[in-house]
């Protein structure tokens, strides 16, 4: 069982006025943060800010998914498919983005394999536009940025975030806030004062 | 001097900054990390929307600032 404490709101650092907080097994909040944004500090005891960090952090991941049409999230490696770095940290939201490594093996092995959180298919595809025109796209990721714009890319960067924020609630249900205290601020500030 | 630019045209679609839709998509994303980091550093609700609501004005004045500074670049040119 590991406490922390962390100064008052208005900056006291007398040992009355210090906020103490119960980590219990770190390692475990830590998981369970990944696997559920939120979920390690509700196992924490910390519950208001577990659910504003579901909340949040689902939200924004969800919100992403839905703007970018349900295509926004999937795995990709440069050496089997086209490559997609925005997985490793969408990764970040933990069991919600998982079933793209599903998705994956599925379509390594069957290039035409399609589907919810599905890498796109390689290979050359016709697309109709809106008003009936056809075009030919060299592939299907090719073809989703076209369709969904701008909402493609709009859904890659809110589920990218959603995915890197966690990573600090991560970090928060490990070892506690990130607190700058008054005099951490002082020494920054007289640092900046010398010559 | 303010508001001329806030009624600036962007080129090429030629509608008011303002008007430009996907900049609204914004607004959630700033309130999602402002509340997010916000309570990565204090532990009560209190400060906790103290810190969200002054980090969140700061992205905005900052990319109010940077969209100011784009707008007058593209006025200049």
């Amino acid at each position: 069982m590991v406490t922390t404490t962390i100064p008052a709101a208005d900056g006291s650092t007398a040992p009355e006025d210090l906020i103490k907080i119960e980590l219990k097994e770190p390692w475990i909040a830590a998981l369970l943060a990944w696997m559920l944004p939120g979920l390690g500090h509700i196992y924490q005891g910390r519950t208001g800010k577990g659910l504003l960090f579901f909340i949040c952090i689902l939200g924004t991941f969800f919100y992403g998914l839905y703007l970018g049409g349900g295509k926004v999230v999937y795995a990709a490696v440069p050496w089997e498919q086209q490559y997609r770095w925005q997985y490793l940290c969408q990764l970040g939201v933990g069991l919600p983005s998982t079933p793209m490594l599903v998705q994956r093996s599925k379509a390594l092995k069957d290039s035409n394999f399609t589907g919810f959180m599905a890498p796109p298919r390689r290979g050359p595809m016709e697309w109709k536009d809106d008003s009936g025109k056809v075009s030919k796209q060299p592939n299907e990721l090719a073809m989703w940025t076209l369709k969904y714009h701008p909402y493609f890319e709009l859904g890659t960067v809110y589920t990218v975030v959603a995915g890197l924020l966690n990573v600090l609630v991560i970090c928060d249900a490990a070892a506690g806030p990130l607190v700058i205290t008054q005099n951490q601020g002082d020494r920054a500030q007289s640092k900046k004062k010398e010559p | 001097m303010i508001f001329p630019l806030l009624l600036a045209v962007s080129e090429p679609t030629g509608a008011p900054l303002l008007a430009v839709m996907n900049m609204w998509y914004a607004l959630p994303l700033i309130v999602s990390v402002s509340l997010v980091c916000a309570a990565t550093r204090h532990e009560e609700i209190g400060p906790i929307l103290q810190h969200a609501m002054r980090f969140g004005l700061w992205i905005v004045v900052f990319m109010a600032v940077v969209m100011g500074v784009l707008t007058l670049i593209g006025m200049l040119a």
